[in-house]
């Protein structure tokens, strides 16, 4: 644990580093769009990665927190801060729904996918038909720079905010890796039966790693809103966020600490040299992404930090 | 509410109905024999509707007379994915390949979104206008088509699969892989063959629903899960209930759709699909879980 | 009388036309090495998945340790100190040997180190300590079922489940685990034991109980058991008693 929190730190002051030298507006707001990222993969692999519970609808939560903050805000007036919060506890709140209702019933593999692409399609239809969502129109947000409505003039502020976050979802995936609760999510992943064996209530533990997942997906779609003041019901909970979660995730590793960050920066650079490259073309990133996972599942199944992992235990096997 | 609109709207239904039974019957075929959900098929419908479209603006082939070519055509496309990209890509595990038909599908839905916009396309035959009376009820003529030809092609997937000797491998495949292997069946093949066949069924499903409906990149991700739900109501491997689901979530669709609006309708297939997900996966027919 | 750790009465549980296990009921008391012969097909696996809750009986009631656990889940069953393996070893295959027993540690140290220590102890109790950073994907079969009984004596149990945990061995293998088996028993942990081996049977039972049919059809010490006519029938068939008297 130690050593994680290290490299945590370590990665922390890198990024502030980062952030106090560059001066570019671009390269923060490469920086921020690469944490943002990150973020949605650490999200995803708290739940896919180690808990083997495949969600395939992963907007539904992020899209959850942003309307939660955004209804808040417009509608509400509440301060920024506290949206955000708020954002954190409803999307968790949708979590522990689907999650009850997924695990009560035994769903696993295909059908959990499945299930969450069904869930996340529903809220994306009524948020398309409810009035207080804005509908079709989604909701934009007012511009009031200051920090106490978490609006920030320079993308320095939200590279803050984000590192933040980053830095709780790894704390959070270190946790799960030395902890006993990580012990036997990571052991329903493996093999449910030998888990219920030895105590380990297979319920619990899914649920538990479904709520936290939500929660920073909540996290990262108030920070949407807040950044790009606007959300709308494809953006919430269409494809985009699902896929650039769990691609993000499968690509750098699933199951590891760095795998998602590392995967995240990866599609993040490949998807703005693309962008130099050819232009702002609709679904070039996507078809990107989709490459790349194919090609992963073909060939790297463990992801880019399960080629360390492999290395290691081929090591351990001769020596 | 008028009898007779709502007459019309189960009519209407059964027609759209018909064809989502065709979508998924390939897909129920893929799973009861490879045992994998395709994330792609949806995708793969959107090629074939692309095809049709191509073929009826680029080369003036009608969608009716173009089912020789897209039938085979995505045949060969769905042959050639299982064996080169989706059997490779397994490693052993299930969750690769809901991993990599999942993949397939982002890549040929943006694919499609690059080559052509989002805009939406529809072609215009001599036909597309004329309607059809049923009763008080007027429908579509292409719907009607579309009907009885998603029935003949359920009938002749039907007949190959029980009377064929490859229907009896596929079979033989979906029941015990182990024994078929060692009876001779290439099993590889088998997998290979059962989804171009999979794939087939949405190249004559593409044929049919061009006529009376639309193309746009997005519009298999919108039968996708339609095609799921249908396929785990009607029970994961059962044809007839794949049929009878498939016909029964295009009235539920219709009917929806008169009472609630559009969107909302839509709300009330997949209320379904995680009802019929949670309290009974085998389905109204199926017989595995 | 004594107090029996374990107590079924009438359990029973069928599966469509099939009753797999018929009216069973028995008493395993504390601190003995029982087992639970019989010819194959006979239900003992699944006898074994109703006492440790991953099957759900149909009629009858199981109590252990004083308290009522029918239709309990497993995971209640194995927190109460009712642990099993499996016939089919089921390692958490990607984690090591280590990681492995301390899921099973975890039952009762909720520390990480304090539960990796334990999985070290149990480890060497079981003659895996020069394995403990293999992979169990990487293990023989021998190893293997070696980890599926250190990760369940890791719970720290009070009645221990071992289903067939000679099978697959070779001679010498079986000879190096039924001293284990013994020491786990003499360590005062109760072991049930389904198993084919009879020669482990003779040397480590002190009761046996044997299924044919889902039925109880004999009860008693090893030798009593092994020359009941009833039971001889069940393995050889109809007959066979009475031939191998006359022969």
């Amino acid at each position: 644990m130690a050593r994680d929190l290290t490299g945590i730190v370590i990665f922390a002051l890198a990024v502030i580093a980062l952030t106090l030298l560059l001066s570019s507006g671009v390269w923060l707001n490469a920086l921020m769009m690469t944490l943002y990222a990150a973020l949605l993969a650490l999200a995803w692999n708290l739940l896919g990665g180690f808990g083997g519970q495949f969600s395939f609808g992963h907007a539904l939560f992020f899209g959850t927190g942003a309307y939660a903050s955004a209804v808040a805000q417009v509608a509400h007036g509440v301060n920024a801060w506290a949206a955000l919060a708020l954002a954190i506890v409803a999307a968790a709140a949708v979590g522990a729904f689907v999650g009850a209702l997924a695990f009560r019933y035994g769903l696993k593999g295909s059908y959990f996918a499945l299930v969450t692409l069904a869930f996340a399609e529903v809220f994306r239809i009524l948020a398309l038909s409810a009035g207080f969502t804005g509908g079709g129109v989604g909701m934009m947000l007012p511009l009031n720079e200051s920090i106490a409505n978490l609006q920030f003039g320079s993308r320095r502020g939200y590279v803050a905010l984000m590192l933040g976050c980053v830095v709780a979802a790894l704390i959070t995936t270190a946790w799960l890796r030395h902890s006993r609760f990580g012990a036997r999510l990571q052991a329903v992943r493996d093999n449910e039966d030998a888990a219920r064996a030895v105590g380990v209530d297979p319920y619990r533990i899914k649920l538990g790693a479904t709520v936290a997942s939500a929660a920073f997906m909540g996290a990262a779609g108030a920070f949407y809103l807040q950044v790009f003041q606007y959300i709308d019901p494809g953006i919430a909970f269409g494809p985009h966020v699902s896929v650039e979660a769990l691609v993000g995730a499968i690509v750098g590793g699933m199951g590891t600490l760095w795998g998602p960050v590392l995967g995240a920066a990866l599609l993040h650079a490949l998807g703005e040299a693309t962008r130099n490259l050819f232009g702002q073309l609709p679904g070039l990133n996507l078809v990107i992404y989709g490459s790349v996972l194919v090609m992963i599942v073909l060939f790297m199944p463990r992801g880019l930090a399960g080629l360390g992992a492999w290395r290691r235990n081929e090591r351990g096997r001769h020596g | 509410m008028n009898f007779d609109i709502l007459f019309a709207s189960v009519l209407n239904g059964l027609t759209t109905g018909a064809v989502y039974a065709l979508v998924a019957l390939g897909l129920t075929l893929i799973y009861g024999v490879l045992h994998i959900i395709n994330f792609a098929h949806g995708a793969a419908l959107m090629v074939a509707l692309y095809g049709v479209y191509g073929l009826k603006t680029v080369f003036g082939i009608d969608p009716y007379l173009a089912l020789p070519i897209m039938v085979p055509a995505m045949f060969v496309l769905g042959y050639v994915l299982q064996r080169g990209v989706i059997n490779r890509a397994s490693h052993g595990k299930d969750e690769n390949i809901l991993l990599v038909t999942l993949g397939l599908a982002i890549v040929l839905e943006n694919l499609a979104l690059l080559a052509f916009k989002s805009d939406t396309r529809t072609i215009d035959t001599a036909y597309t206008l004329t309607t059809v009376q049923l009763g008080p009820a007027f429908i579509a003529l292409p719907k009607v088509i579309a009907f009885f030809g998603a029935l003949l092609a359920c009938a002749v997937l039907l007949t190959l699969v029980t009377r064929t000797d490859l229907g009896r491998a596929i079979r033989a495949v979906a029941k015990e892989k182990l024994g078929a292997k060692l009876m001779g069946i290439d099993v590889d093949h088998v997998y290979a063959m059962s989804f171009g066949i999979g794939l087939a069924c949405l190249g004559a499903a593409a044929c049919f629903l061009l006529p009376a409906y639309y193309v746009n990149p997005q519009v298999g991700s919108g039968f996708v899960l339609v095609a799921f739900t249908i396929v785990v109501l009607g029970g994961m491997g059962s044809f007839a209930g794949a049929l009878l689901g498939g016909l029964l979530i295009g009235v539920v669709e219709s009917l929806g759709g008169l009472f609630l609006g559009e969107s909302l309708g839509q709300i009330g297939i997949f209320a379904i699909f995680i009802a019929v997900l949670l309290f009974r996966p085998t389905g109204l027919f199926g017989a595995r879980a | 009388m004594a107090d029996a750790l374990l107590e079924l009465t009438g359990v029973s549980v069928a599966f469509g036309g099939l009753r797999a296990v018929q009216d069973v009921s028995l008493r395993l008391m504390p601190g003995t090495l029982g087992a639970l012969i019989g010819p194959n097909g006979a239900g003992k696996t699944t006898l074994f998945a109703l006492i440790s809750g991953f099957l759900k009986p149909d009629r009858g009631r199981l109590v252990f340790d004083g308290h009522d656990i029918t239709g309990q889940a497993p995971h209640q069953n194995a927190r109460r100190g009712l642990s099993r393996t499996f016939q089919i070893v089921q390692p958490f295959a990607a984690q090591t040997v280590r990681e492995n027993i301390a899921v099973g540690a975890h039952l009762h140290e909720s520390g990480r180190a304090a539960a990796l220590a334990e999985a070290e102890r149990v480890a060497a109790r079981v003659g895996l300590a020069a394995q403990l950073d293999k992979p169990a994907a990487d293990l023989t079969v021998s190893a293997r079922k070696r980890l599926e009984l250190a990760r369940a004596l890791a719970t720290r149990p009070k009645l221990l489940l071992l289903d067939e945990v000679l099978a697959g061995l070779n001679p010498q293998e079986v000879a190096e685990m039924i001293p284990v088996v013994k020491a786990i028993a003499a360590g005062g942990i109760t072991v049930l034991m389904i198993e084919h081996v009879m020669q482990a049977v003779m040397h480590l039972a002190q009761h046996v109980w044997v299924l044919a049919q889902g039925r109880l059809i004999a009860e008693g010490s090893p030798a009593a058991v092994t020359r009941d006519p009833h039971v001889i029938e069940a393995y050889l068939g109809p007959g066979a008693a009475a031939r191998l008297q006359a022969a």
